[in-house]
Parts: C-alpha cells; sequence; structure tokens
C-alpha cells in the first residue's frame, strides 16, 4: 500500500533541500529546453482559456486514493476560480498543494469539506470522492461529510470558549457527555498537537488567552479530534514564527501515517520537507501533481520549475 | 518665503543592493523612481491632529458638562427635600403673624437697581383647614419681628397637608390631661407610638382580613354568574349555586362583621387622644393623635436629631404609601410597579429582539428586501412614543384583552379584566418600543463576530444552529447585554405610552400579592415617571410637590441606574468568560 518512496523523500528533503532549491540544478535546463515549447503552449492556453491536460505522474496514480477529485470546476458568479481540477489525495499521506497567490488553492481545500457552500455566489461542477462516496451528490449530508474531515485555517480561530471545549468541541456537536471519553480525547489531541504540556494546567481557561502559535496547535488538535479521514490545512504556519512552524513540520510528520494531509502552502521549503506528494496550481488550473522529490528535482512542466525555483509567482 | 526645511533631502541609498540578473533590471527602475524624490512638505498643523484632540475633548467636556448640571440639580433638590427646616415666626407691620418653614428666598424684581435689593421669603405655613393656603409670600419689608420658637410643631397628618403650630395641651375623652408646652408635648411623645400601632393595626385588618374575605365573597359571586351564563339563569343548577352563595355570603358576613368591629374599637379607642395646637395667630386647634403621622420640633433638634427625621421621612417615601394626592407619603407602589414592568418588558423584548436579530443576520439570505427590514426597523425607534401608547390600547388592550375577556373572565363582564390597561399591556407596549433598541445591538453584535469562527465551527460538523447556539451566541452576549442596557433605559424613563395603557395616580393595589395567583398582571399599577408626571403638572399644591419631583425623578435614575449596573454585571461575567478584554 504505502509507496516505496516515502520514506526517503521525506529523510532526503528535509537535510539538503534549501540548498537543491536555491541553485538551479544541471538537469534542468536540459528538461527545460526539451519542455520549453509544449510549456509556453500551456500558459497560452490558459490564457485562451482552453482545457489543459495536466501532467500528473504515475505515482500519483498508483497511490491508494482517499480523496478523488474529479473534473472539478468553481465559479463565484461570474468568475470561475477552478477549471476541470482531478486529483487524488493518496491515504495516509501528505500532498502540499502550492501555487501563485490567488491561484485557487483556498478555494479548493474549502471545496474539499463543501465550506464554500457558505458562498451564496458559488456555483460547482464535478464531483469529488472520500472513500468512494460523493461529495458533491444531490443527497449528500453536508453535516455528516465535514464531521468526516478536519480543517485547520490560515489564521487561527479558536471558539470562544475554553481550550477544554474547543478541543473536545466536534465530540460535543454529536452529543458527547462522557466525561472520561472527552477528557482522553482532549489529552490525546493536545498531545499530538504538541500542545499538552504547555496547556494541561489551564484547560478551564479561556482559549483566547493562548498566543497564537497555541492556538494554531489546539486548531490543529481540534481538527484531529473526531480522528477525519482527511485533514485540511490552509498555510497552517503562515502566521507563525520559525520556532512554532517547526513544532506544526513535526506534528504534520507524525501525523503522517494516521491522516491523510491536504496542506496548503507557499513555502516550498515547507512543502519540500513536510510533503509526500505535490501539485501545483497555476490560474485554477491543475499544471502538474507528482511526488514532492520528483516535482522539486525534475518536474515535467517548465512552468513548475519556473515557479519552484521563484521565477514568476 | 518658506526657508528651506532645516531637514535635507537625506542621499538615496537603495533599498536593497543592487544585483545582476533579471533582478537587476528591477533594481534599476526602482532606482528611478527614488532618484527623482520630489520635495517633501512639512506636516501640516492639521496633519498633526492637535486641533482635533482638542475639538473632540471639547465636545466631550461640553456634554459632561451639561449631565453633571442635570445630575447635580436633581441631586441638589432631592437630596435636600426631606432635610426638616427650622420653623419660623414672623410677626408683621399689619399684626398678622405667620410661622412655618422657609423655603425660598427671592429677590424682589424691582426698576431701581438698588444695592441691598428687597427679598421676600416663601413660607410654608401649612394649615390648610384653617387659612385655605399651604404657603405664603412674605416681603421682608413688611417684617416686624422675627423667632424661631423652640416649641415649635410641625405635624404631617394623614389628611390636609402640614400642620404648624405650638403645643398647648393634650386632652384625652375631652379632658385636658397636660396643659403647656412642654407636658402636652410630652404626654404627646408618650401615647403617640401605641396609638399609632393601633391605628396600624385597624389598617391592617381592614385592608387584609376585610380584603380576604371580600374577595372571597366576589370570587364566589363571579362562579355563580359563571353558572347562570352556562346553563341557564332559571336553571336548577344557578338557583343551587345561588343557594350556596347566599349561606357563604351569610358566613362570610358575620366574619365582616366581626372585624369590623375589632376596626371600630380600634379606631374608638384611638378618637380619645387629641394633642391641642395654637395656630400662629394663636388659634387653638385640638389634633387627633392617630392622623399625626410624625411630629417634629425641629428648631428643638440638633443637626443629629434632623438627619434622624431625615432618614425617617426617606424611610417613609421608599416604603410608603402615598397620600394626600401624591404629596405626601411614600412611592413603594411606583417604585415596585416600575422595578415589575421594566422587568416583565425585559423579559419579553429580549427573547423576540434577539431572535428577530438571529433571523436578519443569521438565517435571512441578505439582500434588499432584508435590507428594508432593517431600515424599518432602525426607523421604527423614531416613532413617538405615544404612538405606541395608542398602538398598545387599540391592539393589547381593546382587542388581545376584550378577546381574553370574552373567554375567561365572562362572568364579570361588563366590567373589563384583561380588556383595560394593566401592567401586562403597558409591559407588552414598552417591549414593543425598545424592541428595535434589542434588534439592532443585537445585529451588530452578532455581526461582529469573525467569521472565521462560524467557518471553524461548521468545519468540525456543526449544523447552523449549533453554531449559533455554542459560537454566535455566546460571543454576542457581551453586546447583545448592551442592548439590553439600553432598552431597559429607554423603557424605565418612558411615561407617555404608559399613561394610556395602565399607570395612574394612584393605584389601589399592587400586581403582586399573597392571593393566588400571586401575579394580578391585569392590575393597573404606578410608574415612578408618571408620578414625576402627576406629581409637577396636577398637583393642587404644585409648591410642596415641586421639591418630591426632583427626589422621584433620583429615585427613578437610582432605579434606572441599579438596573443597569445588574445588566452590566453580566455583561462584565460574560466578558470574562470568554475572555474578550473589550468591557
Ligand atoms: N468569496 C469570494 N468571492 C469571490 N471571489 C473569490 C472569493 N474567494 C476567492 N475568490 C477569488 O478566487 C480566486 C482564488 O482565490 P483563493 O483564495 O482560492 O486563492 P489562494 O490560492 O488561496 O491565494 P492565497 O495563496 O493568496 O491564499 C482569487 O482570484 C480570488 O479573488
Ligand atoms: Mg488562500
Amino acid at each position: 500500500m504505502t509507496p516505496p518512496t516515502q520514506t526517503p523523500v521525506a529523510s532526503d528533503a528535509t537535510a539538503p533541500g534549501p540548498a537543491r532549491l536555491a541553485t538551479p540544478k544541471p538537469g534542468a535546463s536540459l528538461g527545460g529546453d526539451s519542455n520549453a515549447p509544449r510549456s509556453a503552449s500551456v500558459i497560452d492556453s490558459i490564457g485562451r482559456k482552453e482545457f489543459v491536460e495536466p501532467d500528473i505522474h504515475d505515482e500519483m496514480h498508483a497511490a491508494d486514493a482517499v480523496l478523488e477529485i474529479q473534473d472539478f470546476c468553481l465559479h463565484y458568479g461570474e468568475a470561475q476560480a477552478l477549471f476541470n481540477v482531478s486529483l487524488t489525495l493518496p491515504r495516509h499521506q501528505v500532498t502540499a498543494l502550492i501555487g501563485p497567490s490567488g491561484c485557487g488553492k483556498s478555494t479548493l481545500l474549502r471545496s474539499v469539506n463543501r465550506l464554500n457552500d457558505l458562498i451564496d455566489s458559488v456555483t460547482t461542477s464535478g464531483d469529488m470522492r472520500l472513500e468512494g462516496d460523493s461529495i458533491y451528490g444531490p443527497a449528500v449530508d453536508v453535516i455528516e461529510l465535514r464531521k468526516r474531515m478536519g480543517m485547520v485555517f490560515q489564521k487561527p480561530n479558536p471558539f470562544p470558549m475554553s481550550i477544554f471545549e474547543n478541543v473536545v468541541y466536534p465530540l460535543r456537536i454529536d452529543g458527547e457527555r462522557n466525561k472520561a471519553v472527552l477528557e482522553e480525547v482532549c489529552e490525546q489531541s493536545l498531545r499530538a498537537a504538541a500542545l499538552w504540556n504547555e496547556a494541561k494546567d489551564r484547560l478551564k481557561d479561556s482559549a483566547l488567552g493562548l498566543s497564537g502559535g497555541q492556538q494554531q496547535r489546539l486548531c490543529i488538535a481540534r481538527a484531529i479530534a473526531a480522528e477525519p479521514e482527511v485533514l485540511l490545512m490552509d498555510e497552517p504556519c503562515s502566521a507563525l514564527d520559525p520556532i512554532a512552524t517547526g513544532r506544526i513540520e513535526d506534528l504534520i510528520d507524525e501525523l503522517r501515517g494516521s491522516y491523510s494531509v491536504l496542506i496548503v502552502t507557499h513555502n516550498m521549503q515547507q512543502a519540500s520537507r513536510t510533503s509526500d506528494f505535490t501539485a501545483f496550481l497555476y490560474r485554477g488550473y491543475l499544471i502538474e501533481a507528482g511526488p514532492t522529490q520528483t516535482i522539486f528535482t525534475q518536474p515535467h512542466r517548465q512552468e513548475t520549475e519556473d515557479y519552484i525555483t521563484g521565477r514568476f509567482g | 518665503m518658506v526657508t528651506p526645511p532645516p531637514v535635507t533631502p537625506r542621499p538615496v541609498v537603495p533599498t536593497r543592493p543592487a544585483s545582476g540578473g533579471a533582478a537587476g533590471g528591477r533594481e534599476g527602475s526602482t532606482a528611478s523612481i527614488t532618484g527623482t524624490r520630489r520635495e517633501r512638505r512639512r506636516t501640516s498643523l492639521f496633519a498633526h491632529g492637535e486641533p482635533m484632540v482638542w475639538v473632540a475633548g471639547g465636545s466631550l467636556c461640553l456634554a459632561l458638562l451639561m449631565i453633571a448640571g442635570l445630575i447635580v440639580l436633581v441631586m441638589s433638590q432631592g437630596f435636600a427635600s426631606f432635610w426638616p427646616g427650622a420653623i419660623t415666626r414672623a410677626v408683621l407691620d399689619d399684626g398678622t403673624v405667620v410661622m412655618g418653614e422657609i423655603t425660598r428666598v427671592e429677590s424682589v424684581a424691582d426698576a431701581g437697581a438698588a444695592e441691598d435689593p428687597p427679598q421676600r421669603r416663601l413660607l410654608r405655613t401649612g394649615n390648610f383647614e384653617i387659612t385655605q393656603e399651604h404657603f405664603r409670600w412674605v416681603d421682608d419689608s413688611e417684617i416686624a419681628s422675627i423667632e424661631t420658637p423652640e416649641d415649635a410643631v410641625l405635624l404631617e397628618r394623614l389628611a390636609w397637608g402640614r400642620f404648624y403650630g405650638l403645643p398647648v395641651a393634650f386632652e384625652i375623652d375631652g379632658g385636658i390631661v397636660a396643659e403647656g408646652p412642654e407636658a402636652a408635648w410630652a404626654s404627646f411623645q408618650q401615647h403617640h407610638g401605641e396609638v399609632r400601632d393601633r391605628w396600624d393595626e385597624a389598617r391592617h385588618l381592614e385592608h387584609g382580613e376585610i380584603g380576604a374575605v371580600n374577595a372571597a365573597i366576589e370570587r364566589r359571586r363571579l362562579a355563580t354568574r359563571q353558572v347562570g351564563l352556562d346553563s341557564g339563569f332559571g336553571s336548577p343548577e344557578y338557583a343551587a349555586a345561588q343557594g350556596s352563595f347566599a349561606k357563604l355570603d351569610a358566613e362570610q358576613q358575620l366574619i365582616y362583621d366581626e372585624i369590623q368591629g375589632r376596626v371600630m374599637a380600634l379606631d374608638a379607642e384611638n378618637d380619645r387622644y387629641r394633642l391641642v395646637l395654637a395656630t400662629a395667630t394663636g388659634h387653638r386647634t385640638p389634633i387627633e393623635v392617630a392622623s399625626v403621622v410624625r411630629a417634629v420640633q425641629p428648631n428643638a433638634l440638633g443637626t443629629l436629631g434632623r438627619a434622624g427625621v431625615y432618614v425617617a421621612r426617606w424611610y417613609e417615601y421608599l416604603t410608603g404609601e402615598p397620600r394626600e394626592a401624591n404629596s405626601e407619603g411614600g412611592v413603594f407602589p411606583a417604585i415596585f410597579g416600575t422595578v415589575l414592568m421594566t422587568m416583565i418588558m425585559t423579559l419579553f423584548v429580549v427573547p423576540f429582539g434577539v431572535l428577530a436579530a438571529l433571523y436578519l443576520r443569521e438565517y435571512a439570505k441578505q439582500g434588499v428586501l432584508v435590507s428594508a427590514v432593517r431600515i424599518a426597523v432602525n426607523n421604527l425607534a423614531g416613532v413617538p412614543s405615544i404612538v405606541f401608547g395608542v398602538f398598545g390600547l387599540g391592539f393589547f388592550c381593546s382587542i388581545i384583552g376584550a378577546s381574553l375577556d370574552q373567554v375567561l373572565f365572562e362572568s364579570s363582564l361588563p366590567s373589563p379584566t384583561f380588556g383595560t390597561g394593566g401592567i401586562l399591556w403597558a409591559s407588552l407596549t414598552l417591549a414593543l418600543l425598545t424592541l428595535p433598541v434589542v434588534i439592532v445591538a443585537t445585529e451588530e453584535a452578532l455581526a461582529a463576530v469573525p467569521n472565521s469562527m462560524r467557518e471553524g465551527s461548521y468545519a468540525c460538523g456543526a449544523s447552523k444552529w449549533q453554531t449559533i447556539k455554542r459560537i454566535v451566541l455566546p460571543k454576542a452576549a457581551p453586546g447583545i447585554m448592551t442592548g439590553v442596557v439600553l432598552a431597559i433605559a429607554r423603557g424605565a424613563g418612558e411615561v407617555a405610552p404608559l399613561m394610556l395603557v395602565g399607570a395612574v395616580k394612584l393605584a389601589p393595589e399592587l400586581p403582586f400579592d399573597t392571593t393566588a395567583p400571586f401575579f394580578h398582571l391585569e392590575r393597573s399599577f404606578m410608574h415612578l415617571g408618571f408620578h414625576i408626571y402627576d406629581l409637577g403638572f396636577q398637583s393642587q399644591n404644585s409648591e410642596a410637590a415641586k421639591p418630591m419631583v426632583f427626589t422621584t425623578t433620583l429615585l427613578l435614575i437610582g432605579i434606572v441606574v441599579m438596573l443597569n449596573i445588574g445588566a452590566i454585571t453580566i455583561r462584565t461575567r460574560l466578558n470574562k468568560r470568554f475572555g474578550n478584554a473589550r468591557i
């Protein structure tokens, strides 16, 4: 089940990642040359709003998918934000979603748990499947669906209640009242989110009194409290200092193997360090998706390379 | 002209050292922008904001000054009204003698602006049944001699207002038992307490026990009538009911007679005691001791003694019933009515207002219609309150109340139960009046709840109602409480609509008593705001009522402040609980 690349990528990417990104690799120019005409046409076709076939690596196809996005389009009113996105999320792996600002990463992430339903102007087409169950089908119970996923937002959004109540919120709304169960879940989740030591003596205090980094870890604890099948993270570290970022990256590392994670990030190094797979989104189009190592060393498409090396975006 | 600014432009330093390659081109363009930097103007006075600080601070000061002025006026007048003043006895040039408390001193407006403008004083002379006046102006120029007699007595009576005089004798059964000021005063002091106790007991019997008997008879009478209405007035059931009613009536009549006998015995005993006083003009007037609520010799009292009288008067004011067309006695029924009405109003307006705002902000699809509703609600706050009163009278009293009477209180028709003004209808009318305040405040509070919290809750799989109940409402609760505070302040001080829907000058009973069902929300009630209006503008003895107007205003402000402190305490608790720093 588990792809053999998993451990090498993770360990490989942590150490030499930054250095490798800074200097263009020797093979890139060669591959770039060969792909150049094709890449130019990709940008052109996007400009002409034509259909662009994403370059999905074979490893991605081979992986056991927990979530399948099938030909998904999304409009905000008249403006289209996602164009025929098709992507699979490998089970118990971390998949990073990268792309320039405004390319639709958050939109795609919020589409997975149908949070975009809250915006009146949104219309969609295509479908997604979670473990084979349709997400956008007509008879879907959205509330049940959302309970199968956890979400961490860009900005920490703790609820106006105690730390304890924050963590067990997903259980509370299911009507769980058994104190022993709640306490156990709270401790487990906080431990998993690396917040237990800091928070264990102040579980009854308001969560709004925590620092920004602690709040974000609290939100992660809340997201994993209900043991979701998929964990969605939208730039979870954008508001954090390097130390807190490091802790959350460690945490994501630990979640691998038990959770399927889809994480949006602007930080190439973070993507290369934490993820097993990477998908590159550009102006609402999925351009390329594959194992992180391949995407960062030998991307098939010129745009991907340009973006990763910081030449545009 | 303008001297060149002392700060010479700094040398242009590129923000980042220029590097080669593609980035170099970008740096170059940046340098060309900074290279042609225009000369900077000096920061203007307005940019510094000094004048705005002064304007803003000045406005606040002006507002505070006006509010402080109002409060100081109300407090100084309100607190002073119960302080017992000295009794002055003045002999005028024409030989008339007047005696009373000086309540006001005025300069007589005179064309010749003299150094020392002549003054006149307003004397509260009392003794209305003899002189046919409560107050009298006395010019300083016409006073021959003036003194403050040590023995002078001020009586606060159940009827006829105050009496000023000098004690002469004390009579029991028409026979003089003490002669002379001191002896008479001593005997009076000795007997006054027990006489007043008997009087209290008699009134208690009248109100409590006879009241209960009457209530029982009335209930049976209505029940009998209901039997008649149900099965026809010629039916055997009605005849039977009438029979048992007559029997009960006879039984109750016996009890009634017995109690009445006790009351009469008490009153007869009280009637034996009289204090004889000499008025300013020397007129001997016997006064029934039972009718004296309080007797003071203010001239003989020190500061401590006067303070005692002051406290006693406040106590009577806060706990007693009004007498003398409300210008004397207490305002307890009005306090009770005000507080109860405000509470019932809050009970109605808060749930309705919050739910309405919830629908507007959380459920309704934001659009033209919702905006129109919102504007309409805001404008409702600008409708004159008397219009609400008219609506309350027409809708609550005449339509709903009358229908209720038809269904529930058929037997007591045509005299209305709910079909006329009462505390319930007044509360509902005011709830309607304050509804916009609560809706607007709640909407603001709901809008201030960050959307990210709602999304976080939805992402956890919460339903809309769970999100509202667990996240939105707790977070908005302090803001909602602010709306409640505003609504209480608005509702408790409102008078105009109440005059139409149930506030009365003098309510025979409180809307709450010890007979089931305890709360009688159909009853009319007294209200401090209406009391102020009544005292100030409807009183016969307006000069005596004036200080009471201020005292009552002070009390009303005090009650509103107290209710608000309650609400603010709740809000602070909520704030603490949810860790919001905002107070
Ligand atoms: N609520 C909305 N209504 C209308 N348009 C929206 C809305 N949210 C996003 N968009 C548009 O959809 C496009 C994609 O936005 P999205 O937030 O998904 O970008 P993103 O990739 O997450 O960007 P960033 O990295 O800056 O967060 C943008 O062009 C944005 O303007
Ligand atoms: Mg985003």
